[in-house]
């Protein structure tokens, strides 16, 4: 079982400080540790403070959008007859992103408290955690938890004599990346296919089954306890005014040291990739970068001096997404990679939108052209309007996700897709 | 199935679903019924019990027919729209919009390998070819002794530990071409 390394510019005091403690996944372990403290305290809150706690912290989703997470609960509705629902996004599949699968198999009980308290504060009576097929290790560690919290009454009606209760129910996908997409999540578990639609109405209004539904990524909920704990100033003493806190970073590719670090929001990202990574290998040289996941905007060698924050990742053209540096070297084709990337998206488009189906495949096929040889200087045009047909104009954001990457590689690398064309073949990493 | 009792219904629905015990040659047959046994009926409540609607409960039951099956019938699929008040058509329409659920018996290992962007930076490629070559198979075709079937599979969500293997329930990460045979001689 891979264990992320650590370094001394880490904070793991906080999200991943019990991570790699064996006993910190049993119910005992996890009391020994404090643990359900920030739930008992959330019990004796009315449900308006806790959103309020969680707004000044200025905890922002971690599933990629970042948006404000109490702002989102304050969306929801007043509580009337109708059923409340959380859903917790633990589908983490956004290539580059592994640190939910590391929240859940290390901590389970962190996650099952930040969706309890969650569930308070939006008074929702039933959490659905969507944990993606794959994760069957997830999966056992976190069905052991989820009955050891039910039998301690963690969970189910009357939660610590309180009078109030929720319940937490384990869905498990199989296999689509589109479930991962809030209104496509929500679909999959109602009706069967991962098919997202158009917003509004928001999940607050019409989600789950039709009635309010928060819908908030596995890391954010894990933040939540140790919020309640110590209360928002402590959370904000970390990061910037605009991004609070510290962040599970999911660094990959071409890195001496990849793995799952949690550090404060704002260190450069040639820091994360140099100091905490280790850079890349002897004599070889950073190449391109996707800072926060495959769906964000390419950043050259020259760009990496940016600070790892949401306003300050968006400053320099990219974007913090899922915090999952993918890091390429020198002998990295350009081309290469960005057909991988964009065949993944047309893999995964779900098809609904025509703009969506046919762009993705188009872009993966023209990629595939001139990576082996063939291709034409008016591909890359050809790219361009691709690009502008697909941006904007679908139900989900699927589409610009290629269309961010590409576009950005284009601008960036178009000597090399050039060279690649008028050679039929790489010259950049010969 | 025997602990079926114990299954607390929160996570009835959530059970591992890809497992040596019933694939290659332990595959139930295309007409094995899900639901007429004592087990096959907890199950059902169980999972029923958890959502305002019968139709949420599709995936949960489609995983249990493959968790039980190891492949995903058509029968299977009949009988789970009879269940559930929806057209076997419909619930063919859903079992085929994911990757996960084997829509003919698979090999008693079911490896697949990733070749997304991370793990193809780390040598993906080589690793699947190394796979299909050390079990003679192309990709997607089960080896003649029903042991391995090797797929390419999109990111498995482990990109740090790359190259990223997943064998039924399993991952194995830090995969190297030279791991291979090692790999394939722990399976049986
Ligand atoms: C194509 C697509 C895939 C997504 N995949 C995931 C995912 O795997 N996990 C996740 O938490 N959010 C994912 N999101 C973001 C969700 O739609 C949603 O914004 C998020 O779960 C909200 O939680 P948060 O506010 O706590 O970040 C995806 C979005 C899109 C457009
Ligand atoms: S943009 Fe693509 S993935 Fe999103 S709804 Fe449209 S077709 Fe489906």
């Amino acid at each position: 079982m891979a264990f992320p390394e650590t370094h001394e510019r880490e904070t793991r005091t906080l999200l991943s400080r019990h991570m790699g403690e064996e006993e910190a996944r049993t119910l005992d372990g996890w009391r020994e540790r404090g643990g359900y403290g920030a739930l008992e305290k959330a019990l004796e809150m009315e449900p308006d403070e806790i959103v309020t706690t969680v707004k000044e912290s200025g905890l922002r989703g971690r599933g990629g959008a970042g948006f404000p997470t109490g702002v989102k609960w304050s969306f929801m509705p007043e509580k009337g007859d109708d059923p409340h629902y959380l859903a917790c996004n633990a589908d983490e599949s956004e290539p580059g992103a592994f640190k939910d699968r590391e929240l859940m198999r290390w901590t389970p009980h962190l996650l099952i408290e930040g969706c309890v308290i969650a569930a308070r504060a939006i008074q929702a009576e039933h959490v659905y955690v969507y944990v993606r097929g794959e994760f069957f290790e997830v999966i056992r560690i976190l069905n052991r938890a989820v009955t050891d919290a039910y039998e301690a009454g963690y969970l189910g009606e009357d939660i610590l004599g309180s009078g109030w209760g929720c319940d937490l129910t384990v869905h498990v996908g199989a296999g689509a990346y589109i479930a991962g997409e809030e209104t496509g999540m929500l679909s999959s578990i109602a009706d069967g296919r991962a098919e997202p639609r158009i917003k509004p109405p928001f999940p607050a209004q019409s989600g789950l089954f039709g009635d309010p539904t928060t819908v908030n990524n596995v890391e954010t909920l894990s933040s939540v306890p140790m919020i309640l704990d110590n209360g928002a100033d402590w959370y904000r003493q970390w990061g910037s005014d605009d991004s609070p806190g510290t962040k599970l970073w999911c660094c990959s590719g071409h890195l001496n040291r990849p793995g799952n670090y949690e550090l404060e929001l704002g260190m450069p990202l040639k820091d994360i990739i140099h100091d905490v990574c280790g850079g890349v290998p002897e004599g070889r040289q950073v190449r391109a970068v996707f800072p926060g996941g495959s769906s964000t905007p390419i950043l050259s060698r020259d760009e990496l001096d940016c600070e790892t924050t949401y306003e300050g990742l968006s400053e320099a053209g990219s974007a913090l997404g899922t915090a999952s540096p993918i890091v390429m070297d020198e002998s990295t084709c350009i081309v290469r990679a960005m057909r991988r990337v964009a065949h993944f998206y047309a893999h995964e488009s779900c098809g609904q939108c025509v703009q969506c189906r046919e762009g993705t495949a188009w872009v993966t096929k023209i990629l595939e052209r001139i990576e082996r040889g063939g291709g034409e200087m008016e591909d890359l045009d050809t790219l361009y309007d691709l690009c502008e047909q697909m941006t904007g104009k679908t139900i989900c954001v699927l589409a610009d996700s290629v269309v961010f990457p590409l576009e950005s590689s284009l601008d960036k690398f178009r000597d090399e897709y050039e060279a690649h064309i008028k050679h039929d073949r790489c010259t950049a990493t010969a | 199935m025997s602990d079926e009792v114990e299954l607390h219904p929160a996570v009835a629905g959530a059970q591992p679903y890809m497992r040596a015990e019933t694939q290659g040659e332990n595959s139930a047959p295309e007409d094995a019924p899900l639901f007429d046994d004592g087990a096959g009926r907890e199950r059902l409540e169980k999972v029923l019990s958890r959502y305002p609607t019968r139709r949420a409960a599709l995936l949960p039951l489609l995983n249990y027919a493959q968790e039980r099956n190891g492949w995903v019938s058509r029968p299977a699929m009949k009988e789970i729209a009879g269940e559930l008040d929806l057209t076997p058509a419909y619930v063919h329409s859903v079992a085929t919009f994911y990757t996960m659920y084997n829509q003919r018996p698979v090999g008693k290992y079911l490896i697949q390998v990733c070749t997304n962007i991370s793990c193809d930076l780390c040598g993906g490629e080589e690793v699947l070819e190394r796979f299909l070559e050390e079990t003679g198979t192309r990709p997607g075709e089960t080896s003649e002794d029903g042991l391995y079937t090797v797929m390419e599979v999109e990111c498995l969500g482990a990109c740090g530990f790359a190259t990223v293997v997943q064998v039924n329930d399993e991952y194995y990460e830090d995969v190297t071409p030279e791991r291979v045979p090692e790999i394939l001689d722990e399976l049986d």
